[in-house]
């Protein structure tokens, strides 16, 4: 069976690294009451962490342009096509739509991001108190469905790979 | 008699001083800020105290005879989130229940080259009280006095973040008090 090119898989597997400490952080640094070094600390990591996963998205994208997928095999039924190109196409539009929101989160709340401590990215936009509760729920809501179509597409591999057990999760394997 | 010639003398006293400080000015709270610029693990934040009292007494015919006073409610710093905004008040922080003012005192305004002011008094935080000199700037603007300046100072000095928040590596012991006021006669 045809494979994913070696860069399309390593750009998986690290976008799906950091997508799972980025979400991780961002649910526990969330339940530290109060306020407290280490919760500033991890605000600043999940900002690090959720910059890389735009710039990683950005490469795959770019790469996901220039080189198509393998092809699903031929026996894939009609809706199984839809259903994963559909899943495929929303899980790249908000692997790019959630760190954005998150930075101009961010921004409006007049904290802007310096990169691993040392690089300041530009401040697209002003501090906006009003803003800042939307770009909130947004950033929550998008993340969520993030989760949601992720959790979709690991068990949609797990079937494949134990019930179907026709060997498509070998595509994307190292 | 002796006491109502004293009595009558004082008050004709505060009279004539009130007369000769006709320069005291009226703050216009909505244009006039005060904020703390710090930062945050390398990050410049800025956040405005809500509630101040600020008394000026300029004229510009004899800016070294003028005078200022300013009071600022620690608990009303606005960093944008309540949570936060309830953390600084603490302890730790402010302790805004046992000094619920930080004030500044000037002591000497003195003329300086470029048309502005240099301020020494005496700034007092949660209990402490330092003293400290500022240059500020002096603008009119359509009859207003606009005054500018910025103050740096260290918050660990004034015991500003206690305990764990000590490490300046997360919140930077340089802090920059930030203020326009804009007062008319």
């Amino acid at each position: 069976m045809p494979r994913y090119t070696t860069t399309a898989i390593l750009l998986h597997w690290l976008s799906a690294l950091l997508i799972v400490c980025a979400f991780a952080l961002g649910w526990i640094m969330t339940d530290i009451p109060g306020l407290s070094p280490t919760k500033l600390k991890y605000y600043s990591w999940h900002k690090w962490l959720g910059v890389t996963v735009f710039a990683v998205a950005c490469a795959r994208a770019l790469w996901r342009l220039s080189h198509l997928p393998p092809p699903l095999p031929a026996s894939t039924p009609g809706w199984q096509r839809k259903a994963s190109n559909g899943v495929h196409l929303l899980l790249y539009v908000l692997i790019f739509a959630v760190p954005v929101s998150g930075y101009l989160y961010t921004l409006a709340a007049g904290v802007p991001v310096l990169y691993l401590g040392l690089f300041q990215l530009p401040a697209l936009i002003a501090p906006n108190p009003e803003l800042k509760p939307l770009l909130k729920g947004v950033h929550y809501v998008m993340t969520m469905s993030l989760a949601g179509l992720v959790a979709l597409h690991v068990l949609a591999a797990l079937k494949h790979q134990f019930i179907d057990r026709d060997g498509l999760l070998k595509r994307m394997l190292p | 008699m002796k006491t109502t010639q004293r009595a009558l003398f004082a008050s004709l006293l505060v009279l004539s001083l009130a007369a000769s400080a006709a320069s005291l000015l009226k703050t216009d709270p909505a244009k006039s800020s005060v904020s703390a610029v710090f930062k945050q693990m390398n990050v410049p934040v800025e956040a405005t105290f809500k509630k101040f009292t600020i008394v000026i007494d300029y004229n510009p015919q004899t800016p070294g005879a003028a005078t200022a006073k300013v009071e600022i409610d620690t608990a009303s710093l606005d960093l944008g989130e309540a949570e936060m905004n309830q953390e600084v008040a603490k302890k730790e922080w402010f302790n805004s229940s046992q000094y619920p003012k930080a004030t500044f005192v000037s002591s000497a305004i003195k003329p300086v080259a470029g048309g502005k002011l240099s301020v020494t008094g005496k700034l007092t935080i949660k209990g402490k009280t330092v003293d400290v000199t500022f240059p500020l700037s002096v603008k009119n603007d359509a009859g207003k006095q606009v005054f500018e300046g910025a103050l740096p100072i260290k918050r660990l000095v004034f015991n500003i973040g206690e305990g764990e928040w000590k490490d300046s590596s997360m919140v930077a012991d340089d802090v920059t008090i930030k203020f326009r006021v804009t007062a008319a006669p």
